[in-house]
């Protein structure tokens, strides 16, 4: 485990699905250098992974002339990301998922992005961009209180 | 960067003597995989394959695209009378299956021998 100053890591991705794997892994190596249990580093990885495909697609409109930036930035006790984008930002919250639903034709069977990404990480906001532009989700894993020393 | 689906069928027997069709996935599950989890299952004719059941061992990333092809494939197996089975996942994805309900309409086994010896 690396202990000391926060430090910040930051990726530049290109609008183009595929691409959120590259964040995937700056995440999961920054969490495991902080000593993140495997079983966080994937939730964390999956969070991410999904933060990215709507900024890419959502945010950006698969617009490759635009990317998708993603900031990391350690503390001692956590893990922040910001995954920013051009969009307007999220207009308002989906509903819950529901697969009886979903199994029924009643609900999109797509759509579950946002609810991984609040199920899976500790804290989960969407911030909207001043002037539409610039809007950010911000996920925040913290370790548990055994893994600290 | 997704790495390309592949996807193939296997025809088993099941210990207690069903026909039971095996899709094995190996890559990616997600927004590019459409022809190969949904395809793939589309080629079977849906009235002497009652029994489905998917191998996720040789796939190690699964996003919300893909867990939506899965979705529906329950569906039209649903609509269709067919029962759907699935092991290999991992842990993590075991749990993420498990968070979106999936477990409701697909039983999850760690692995074939377990799922083929329930069928």
């Amino acid at each position: 485990m690396i202990k000391g100053k926060p430090a910040s890591v930051e990726v530049r991705l290109p609008s183009r699905l595929g691409y959120e794997k590259v964040a995937m892994s700056t995440a999961a190596a920054v969490a495991k250098l902080m000593g993140f249990k495997e079983e966080r580093v994937e939730d964390l990885k999956t969070a991410v992974a999904e933060a990215c495909i709507n900024a890419i697609e959502h945010g950006n409109l698969l617009n490759e002339g635009l990317s998708v930036g993603v900031v990391l930035s350690t503390a001692d006790d956590s893990l922040e990301v910001k995954v920013i984008d051009d969009g307007k930002g999220l207009g308002k919250m989906p509903t819950k998922p529901d697969i009886d639903r979903k199994i029924h034709g009643e609900e999109d069977p797509r759509g579950m992005g946002m609810f991984l990404i609040q199920a899976l990480v500790d804290e989960a906001e969407w911030v909207k961009g001043v002037n539409g532009k610039s809007s950010y989700v911000r996920l925040v894993i913290r370790l548990d209180k055994e893994d600290l020393d | 960067m997704q790495t390309d689906t592949k996807a193939r069928v296997d025809q088993l027997t099941s210990p207690a003597g069903h026909p039971v069709a095996v899709l094995r996935f190996e890559g990616d599950i997600a927004s590019t995989s459409k022809e190969a989890v949904l395809g793939t299952y589309q080629g079977l004719p849906k009235q002497t394959n009652k029994l489905v059941l998917l191998d996720f061992t040789k796939v190690d990333y699964i996003n919300s695209s893909g867990i939506a092809l899965v979705i529906q494939m329950l569906i039209e197996a649903s609509n269709s009378g067919q029962k759907v089975y699935a092991f290999g996942l991992s842990p993590h994805f075991t749990k993420v299956f498990t968070m979106v309900g999936i477990t409701k309409y697909a039983g999850l086994f760690p692995g074939q021998a377990e799922a083929m010896a329930a069928l």
